[in-house]
């Protein structure tokens, strides 16, 4: 099931934005698609509709702080054990390592938030299309990103 | 995750997919790739496991910098800790994913 990957339609050709910044100055997000959120403040993953409805995941986004101040975070993933993401969020979204790299001059810095989506999309799907990604863009260009490591999980 | 990187990299700001389906990132066209040979849930390695985990980012954020064409891609040479058959079954959730289920029962 995982297998089937050929080109999206009107998608076949490459994209590239070349990268302008010096490493040791750019300003880095990151994306990871295993459905994190801040545990008592957002909303959790639709897991319950994807249960009833199995060729349906969830396309919203949830946009989570780089520094998590102490705040707890969750995962609702239906297709990965979370234990080991859960026991240290660097497996999946290494925010951490970002703050190493940048106390020693790799980077320049991390964006002010980061992006959680939940994965397992149809890549038709028209609110992921139209809405989820769109807005995605939006926020890291708000926020000056010059790079962006995106992870599935 | 491909696609919306392509999305993102559309609107001018680079990007690189670091993924355990190196090979489907490149048949959807994702423009940076660094592959691992890790479980899924897994992309950066294991938990707290600090120097693999900079290891992948660091490659990551150096092909992030430096390739110079759209497809480039990097595999990391690292292999698992842990024994492929435990490996598989430490991955899976504890009840089947709501797809494969529904295959099963077909």
């Amino acid at each position: 099931m995982y297998a089937s990957a050929a080109p999206i339609d009107g998608e076949s050709e490459p994209v590239w934005a070349p990268f302008e910044s010096r490493l040791a100055a750019a300003k880095i997000g990151m994306v990871t698609s295993a459905g994190l959120y801040l545990e008592g403040e957002q909303e959790v993953f639709d897991g319950e509709r994807e249960r009833r409805e199995p060729t349906w995941g969830d396309p919203t986004h949830r946009v989570l702080p780089h520094h998590l101040g102490g705040r707890k975070i969750g995962m609702m993933h239906l297709h990965v054990n979370p234990a080991d993401i859960l026991d240290d969020h660097n497996v999946a979204m290494p925010t951490d390592v970002l703050d190493e790299f940048t106390a020693s001059g790799v980077i320049g810095g991390t964006t002010g938030s980061h992006v959680s989506v939940m994965g397992y999309q149809a890549s038709g799907l028209d609110v992921w299309r139209n809405e989820t990604a769109p807005a995605i863009v939006s926020l890291f260009k708000d926020e000056g990103a010059d790079g962006v490591v995106l992870a599935p999980v | 995750m491909p696609v919306l990187a392509r999305h993102i990299e559309a609107a001018g700001i680079p990007t690189v997919v670091v993924t355990m389906m190196p090979e489907t990132a490149q048949q959807l066209v994702a423009p940076r790739i660094v592959g691992v040979e890790f479980p899924f849930g897994h992309p950066f390695g294991m938990p707290h496991n600090r120097d693999l985990q900079r290891l992948v980012l660091g490659t990551a954020l150096r092909l992030l910098a430096g390739a110079t064409a759209p497809g480039t891609r990097v595999d990391i040479d690292v292999e698992w800790p842990q024994p492929r058959g435990e490996a598989y079954k430490a991955w899976q959730p504890s009840e089947p994913r709501p797809i494969v289920a529904m295959m099963l029962n077909r």
